[in-house]
């Protein structure tokens, strides 16, 4: 930290346990109130320029090379664009149910990652806990079978990927209009031997996230917490739909903003807002416009815009969740783990569903339509909706991308939580502290955000926070990774 | 005049210290390939003339550096194939070809089926050792169905001598000399002027992804491709023996 006469300013740099890397800079005045805080995102990468004059089949497995954790988001997101380009609007039974379980095992393995190696340490050891434990390695340390568990959660989700795309990271599956290879007998009797056994752990997943969140939640209630609008595709019926269906934005109060709307109009009810501080566009609703049109996605907002989940399990796991608001929208950031977790059983209720279905092992694999010049997808990543949209010319080449990210989106909340946090923890107090600055990082985390993905851009991965007064200049700084 | 056919001899020379016997007029390359020795190259097909531009089969002969392809077996000549030096030229080959061009495997549907990726796993390139030149080259699109990406271009001249010798249509040539040379279609500036079409034997004789089919990338699965689990020369090698490797192409 560094003083000047009237004023503070805290960097966190990096922000660790998050994908990308980013920095928060809090400003604070005379008598240490914050005054302004704000997260940084640094990366810059620049793909929606460089795809530009590359043939439109190459999109799902180039737009991938996003990113690390999610890749098949992408890659599935971008082949469901180009499926329009290729003027097939509907898939083959065996296409669309080999892509929705490359897609739950994404969200499988994600979740799993995020939860028990990344988010665990705050919630196991505490938020003030010492740095030295409050980490992957204390939680092998001190919660073992933890550990073991969450490592061969991602492992199964990683070979339900394996066995759809060819490749656990960075596949090729999905093609245009389809998929390139069904599921084996024998990839199929492999993943049903461990099916029971994911099940269960994410069963207990669940109960470890809802009896976090239950007992401390007069802590958690607030923290980093606001009122939001929250947005996700949705199936016709109103039911969670990870891979396909028509936007639906809920206000804070649960009410309608707009339902089931065609993917290719996105743009006729979002827009984004770019900011001199930040690579990261900021998005709103239209209708509302950028100063009070941002909305928060991912598990938590999918929570608050579905009407049900249709695997049993998940079901029972939404209505507890749910009533702790009396079936209201839950706006709790830190709740953003336990929704998480909900939609990590749903996850694998649906993969066993998958498996036992005789279309994985048919052979009509790519539909065929005619050919159009524009197509759009969106998709629920594990981070929330994720768009690609597209226009490609007579040649065949791609002439305009756009991508709307998951973290881009949570862009606005993630700034006004780390705001809220740092009013709660840091303004007022004479001294700011590691835990204080962790409690910012805590918030963040909640979101899982990726920030590679929301810039596009390519990058190293950790977060810095900035103390900052009000004269500007720089009093503190965190940097971690 | 009629033809006239030399009566085949056979020519015994030592290829890395072993004694072989050839036919004569065979090459070097066609010579180790009989007896099960494979030769890494990039611009020699079979059924097309020897070319000798690429080097990759660079073997030397009674100690001098010459192409495998091109070079006729003779009697009591001394071929080294496998030597630590040879290896590190055709090394180095591969390496330079790599970053001369820009070779994204990442994304190229010809991974996994691409020969200079596969030379590569083959002699243990895991890392560029040469500085990039970052080439500016264009994506030619135009034809209804073939794509040229003159960014993946190894100037082998399959395309070239596959089009006028075996489609017989000439539909692609040189221009430019040195570090300018590159594919150019003839007669026009763009693929759609030229008569080539996409059931020509020349589009599948790119032994990377600079010449492509359209609207066919990824459709093999990986683990069905060409180089997914065996090192490319399995085929000529005796005995073959075939070994999973460790992870796949990208």
């Amino acid at each position: 930290m560094s003083a000047t006469n009237t004023s503070t300013r805290v960097v966190i740099e990096p922000v660790t346990r998050v994908e990308g890397h980013g920095k928060v800079t809090i400003l604070l005045d005379e008598a240490n109130r914050v005054t302004q805080a704000r997260l940084h995102i640094v990366e810059f990468r620049g793909f929606e320029r460089f795809i530009c004059g590359r043939p439109y089949w190459e999109m799902p497995v180039a737009v991938q090379r996003l990113c690390g954790i999610c890749p098949v988001s992408h890659h599935l997101c971008a082949a469901k664009a180009i499926d329009k380009i290729v003027g097939v609007d509907q898939l083959t039974p065996t296409g669309e149910k080999m892509r929705r379980l490359m897609h739950y095992g994404q969200i499988f393995q994600s979740h799993s990652l995020h939860f028990f190696h990344l988010a665990s340490p705050d919630l196991l050891f505490g938020f003030d806990a010492d740095p030295a434990i409050r980490n992957v390695v204390g939680i092998i340390q001190q919660h073992r079978d933890l550990a073991v568990q969450a490592v061969l959660m991602r492992k199964y989700g990683q070979e339900v990927i394996k066995a759809t795309a060819g490749k656990k990271v960075h596949g090729t599956g999905a093609i245009p209009g389809g998929i390139n290879k069904n599921l084996s007998t024998a990839e199929r009797d492999a993943l049903l031997a461990d099916a029971p056994q994911m099940l269960a752990w994410a069963r207990s997943a669940v109960e470890i996230a809802k009896n976090y969140t239950l007992e401390n939640l007069e802590k958690v209630k607030d923290f980093g917490s606001f009122e939001s609008t929250s947005l996700s595709i949705i199936r016709d019926d109103g039911a969670m739909d990870l891979y396909n269906g028509g936007l639906r934005a809920v206000d804070k109060d649960g009410g309608t903003i707009f339902d089931h709307v065609p993917n290719d109009r996105y743009l006729d009810y979002i827009a984004e807002q770019v900011k001199d501080w930040s690579y990261m566009k900021f998005p709103f609703i239209r209708s509302i416009g950028p100063d009070d049109g941002w909305y928060r996605v991912g598990p938590l907002a999918r929570l608050n815009t579905c009407d049900f989940i249709d695997t049993p399990e998940a079901e029972e796991a939404r209505r507890e969740f749910k009533s702790l608001t009396n079936g209201r929208p839950n706006h709790m950031t830190m709740a953003f783990h336990w929704a998480r977790m909900i939609e990590t059983l749903h996850s694998i209720e649906k993969i066993i569903d998958l498996l036992h279905d005789r279309d994985l092992q048919g052979t009509d694999l790519v539909a065929r339509g005619q050919r159009r010049r524009e197509g759009v997808g969106i998709i629920e990543a594990p981070r929330g909706t994720l768009f690609h949209h597209y226009r490609v010319d007579e040649h065949d080449l791609v002439t305009m991308c756009n991508l709307i990210v998951s973290t881009t989106s949570n862009n606005e909340p993630m700034n006004r939580s780390v705001r809220r946090v740092a009013e709660q923890y840091i303004s007022g107090r004479p001294q700011v502290t590691e835990p204080m600055l962790n409690a910012v990082e805590v918030a963040i985390r909640a979101y899982d955000p990726c920030l590679s993905c929301a810039t596009h851009a390519l990058g190293q991965m950790p977060l810095e926070i900035e103390l900052i007064g009000p004269d500007g200049g720089l009093i503190d700084r965190g940097s971690k990774g | 005049m009629s033809e006239v056919i030399l009566p085949t001899s056979e020519v015994i020379f030592t290829l890395d210290g072993v004694t072989v016997t050839a036919q004569s007029g065979q090459t070097v390359m066609e010579a180790a390939e009989a007896v099960g020795i494979y030769i890494p190259r990039l611009c020699h097909k079979e059924g097309l003339e020897p070319y000798g531009s690429c080097r990759v089969c660079t073997v030397t002969v009674n100690g001098r550096p010459a192409s495998a392809c091109t070079t006729p077996v003779a009697d009591g000549i001394a071929v080294e194939s496998e030597s630590d030096q040879i290896r590190a030229w055709r090394r180095t080959v591969i390496e330079m070809l790599f970053v001369e061009g820009n070779h994204f495997c990442m994304f190229c549907e010809k991974s996994g089926n691409c020969e200079l990726q596969a030379l590569g796993y083959r002699m243990g390139i895991v890392a560029p050792r040469l500085p990039y030149l970052w080439p500016k080259r264009p994506v030619d699109a135009s034809h209804p169905d073939v794509l040229i990406d003159h960014n993946r271009c190894i100037l082998c001249a399959r395309c070239v001598r596959t089009s006028r010798d075996v489609d017989g249509k000439q539909a692609f040539a040189f221009v430019g000399r040195g570090s300018r040379r590159h594919l150019a279609v003839n007669p026009g500036s763009r693929l759609c002027d030229t008569k080539l079409d996409v059931t020509d034997a020349a589009v599948d004789a790119c032994p990377v992804g600079a010449i492509l089919r359209k609207r066919r990338g990824f459709e093999t699965p990986i683990g069905r491709r060409l180089y997914d689990h065996v090192p490319i020369g399995t085929g000529v090698e005796q005995p073959v023996e075939l070994t999973i490797r460790e992870g796949s192409p990208s």
